[in-house]
């Protein structure tokens, strides 16, 4: 905890919060996205954004992969829920983010659906054990840090023999996720935000490594730091990007050094590699459909894949009418650009799923901001 | 365990009314509890009629697990009662108990639960002096609930509520926070760490008795059980209609505890406590409080955490462990594991 404790200390947040103000150009905004819904948490849990002058704006990117999941794949779990009589495990975060007609797992498991809340996919694995007249599927969603689990449990469920057993993957990747915010054609040039840089993902990096994010500089002439998880991770990783930015120099510079290195987590790799593969196309919510930003497992393990083993429908899946949330994921709208917000919109009764997840945008402007992102709502109102 | 052997279990019959009713309350709970009170071995017991304001506070007992590193459900039935009534300012004079059994629940372990009951209320002076036990169908409980209710005395001059916070008073916490919902979710989830986390189930009333008398002007009390030190502030906030800054520097939480809320994506101000209070008094008053405070174990940790303020109503605003700024939310639904 010592350890933990050194990233948190207000003396030094106070020299870093010193370093930035004098190395930012008052001359001009920088626009940094933090493509992870970790950072953004991090950010306003802690009020990051009071440290750091006005003109250095934090973008909130779409790395949440709660938020990312469009409707259709959530209705799609919610069938195999109510209509195919398996037992559905999720993760708690999955439990209340609305599908369509506002429908959610929550609410499939209190009309009678068997859907189970576990905590990893050791449980789903056990659960499916313990039961092997029926048929458990695990919802698997997430960014490269949770692939390699899922990918171990489909080899135990393999090596074990539980034929009953199978994930509805819906595992996604970061690299092409950012190249298709960059150069988003279809998003509107005149609300596109002009970004400086990118924080890069913490824990995503420590399995991809570094390497993967240096198209961006070759490529796009962005900058990239990748940061730790605590606040003064982002400080620096902040105060490093303004200095690339400054000195005009473009790199993939690494602030988690501590935890990341260039070539990731080899075995980690491997192992997802042996088990998945591309999905030619996937669809974002806010991105839309993303060219080789998915999994999907490869046919050699078709056995454990729930898409194959049921007959999911086709369905008209609509989004919660007004929602921002496509806009907020693609950083060019934040919350207080949404109508629904804290009206009707709010933890307790989400009408978008960035307001569900612990690391939705939405839910950290409520959860950390909410006096003064109402007072802004109420003051546009008012000049309207 | 002279009067039943390790194997024995609850069966309807102790729930019938009949002799096994009998012998189960003489043999068990008398025994364990015995005080004047309950030898009355009347419906009621009855007893004289204090000088002073009555409080009545009652809670519902529903732990998983029963038993826990620091604690168990008889022990916190006792102590969960006597803080509610303390927490009125008051001097707790009775409690009450009631069991509900499952069919099937180990006779051994109801033994261990009574036993550590009348342990917790011997040690606190409270008698339990009165008590009921009704048995349930296999399947229909989890193993066993306990309601328990307690009666105490507010002295004369005593006046605490959500009607006496003013801006500018002085909020002060007794210990660490998050300590009891860590201990019991590590224990559930067989998390090991370094340090075994206890919980801090405790009885508060003796603290409690010397902050009044120091402080006797004291606003407002709490413990911040379920929904924890952020729950607590918020619902206070909200009836009083104001604002409240806190510093998180200045809370105090142990080093294990923090770490296993990293490790399961828990803030420790929305985890439960059973041992622990909220206190508001005027600012002048609260180095007096705080020396008060610290003189009893139960409070050797206790620190002046924040402010009340004029507003926003109902906002609980913090300066971060950095410095920067947040409000200090409810938690939406339930405490949830991180995902990745």
């Amino acid at each position: 905890m010592k350890y933990i404790e050194e990233f948190r200390s207000r003396e030094l947040a106070a020299g870093l919060s010193r370093a930035i103000a004098q190395e930012a150009d008052p001359a001009r905004t920088y626009n940094f996205m933090e493509f992870c819904g970790g950072h953004t948490h991090a950010i306003f849990r802690y009020g990051v954004q009071d440290l750091v002058p006005a003109n250095v704006r934090f973008v909130h990117g779409p790395g949440c992969p709660v938020c990312i999941l469009p409707v259709r794949r959530l209705d799609d779990a919610i069938e195999l829920a109510e209509r195919h009589g398996v037992i559905l495990c999720s993760y708690a975060d999955m439990m209340r983010v609305p599908g369509s007609g506002r429908r959610s797992l929550i609410k499939a498991k209190a009309d009678g659906a068997d859907v189970r809340m576990v905590y990893s996919l050791l449980d789903a694995l056990a659960i499916a054990r313990a039961n092997p007249a029926r048929e458990v599927v695990f919802l698997a969603i997430g960014f490269e840090t949770t692939t390699p689990p899922t990918a171990l449990a489909i080899e135990t469920a393999r090596r074990e023999g539980i034929g009953n057993f199978s994930v509805f993957v819906n595992h996604v990747l970061t690299p092409p996720a950012i190249r298709h915010i960059l150069e988003a054609p279809e998003i509107d040039p005149a609300q596109a935000v002009r970004l400086d840089g990118f924080l890069g993902p913490s824990h995503v990096s420590s399995v991809i490594g570094s390497r993967p994010y240096e198209f961006l500089a070759e490529r796009y002439g962005k900058p990239v730091v990748i940061a730790g998880f605590e606040p003064l991770d982002v400080m620096q990783s902040v105060l490093m990007l303004i200095r690339q930015v400054n000195q005009g120099r473009v790199a993939v510079e690494n602030e988690y050094s501590r935890v990341v290195t260039r070539e990731g987590n080899l075995r980690a790799q491997d192992l997802v590699d042996r088990i998945f593969e591309l999905r030619p196309t996937f669809e974002w919510r806010g991105l839309g459909s993303v060219p080789d930003s998915a999994l999907r497992l490869r046919p050699a393990y078709a056995a454990f894949d729930a898409e194959r083993r049921f007959a999911l429908t086709p369905k008209q899946s609509r989004e919660t009418k007004s929602c921002e949330c496509p806009s907020i994921l693609r950083g060019v709208k934040k919350p207080v650009d949404c109508k629904l917000f804290g009206n009707g919109c709010t933890p307790e009764t989400p009408m978008g799923s960035c307001m569900v997840s612990s690391e939705g945008a939405c839910a950290a402007y409520w959860t950390y901001r909410r006096a003064e992102t109402l007072a802004e709502i109420a003051r546009r109102k008012v000049a309207a | 365990m002279s009067h039943h052997r390790h194997t024995d279990r609850i069966d309807l019959s102790h729930g019938g009314g009949g002799r096994a009713t009998t012998e189960l309350v003489r043999g068990l709970f008398q025994r364990h509890f015995d005080n004047p009170l309950l030898a009355q071995g009347h419906d009621a017991s009855v007893m004289p009629r204090p000088a002073g304001r009555i409080v009545m506070t009652t809670d519902a007992h529903v732990v998983a697990p029963l038993f826990f590193p620091g604690g168990d459900i008889g022990a916190l039935a006792v102590h969960g009662t006597l803080n509610d009534v303390a927490m009125a300012g008051a001097v707790p004079t009775a409690l009450s108990a009631a069991f509900i059994l499952e069919e099937g629940f180990p006779l051994a372990d109801l033994d261990r639960i009574a036993a550590s009951m009348a342990a917790a209320a011997r040690e606190a002076g409270v008698p339990i002096a009165t008590g009921d036990t009704k048995v349930v169908e296999k399947g229909k409980g989890d193993g066993v609930f306990i309601a328990t209710t307690g009666i105490g005395i507010v002295p004369d001059g005593i006046d605490i509520g959500t009607h006496r916070v003013r801006p500018g008073q002085a909020i002060l916490l007794s210990g660490t926070i998050g300590d009891h919902g860590v201990a019991i979710l590590a224990h559930r989830q067989n998390l090991s760490f370094e340090t075994r986390i206890a919980s801090d189930s405790q009885a508060l009333h003796r603290l409690v008795a010397d902050m009044v008398a120091a402080v006797p002007t004291l606003a407002m009390l709490r413990d911040p059980t379920r929904g924890g030190l952020s729950a607590t502030l918020n619902e206070i906030a909200e009836a009083a209609a104001l604002g409240m800054t806190l510093d998180e520097r200045a809370i105090p939480v142990l080093p294990e505890v923090a770490s296993a809320c990293e490790l399961l994506g828990l803030d420790p101000l929305h985890v439960a406590n059973e041992g622990k209070l909220v206190a508001i008094c005027d600012a002048a008053d609260a180095p007096a409080l705080l020396r008060a405070m610290r003189a009893r174990p139960e409070g050797a940790a206790a620190a002046i955490i924040g402010e009340v303020t004029a507003g926003p109503a109902g906002m609980v605003e913090m300066t971060t462990m950095i410095g920067g700024r947040r409000i200090v939310d409810w938690l939406a639904g339930e405490q949830l594991p991180r995902i990745c």
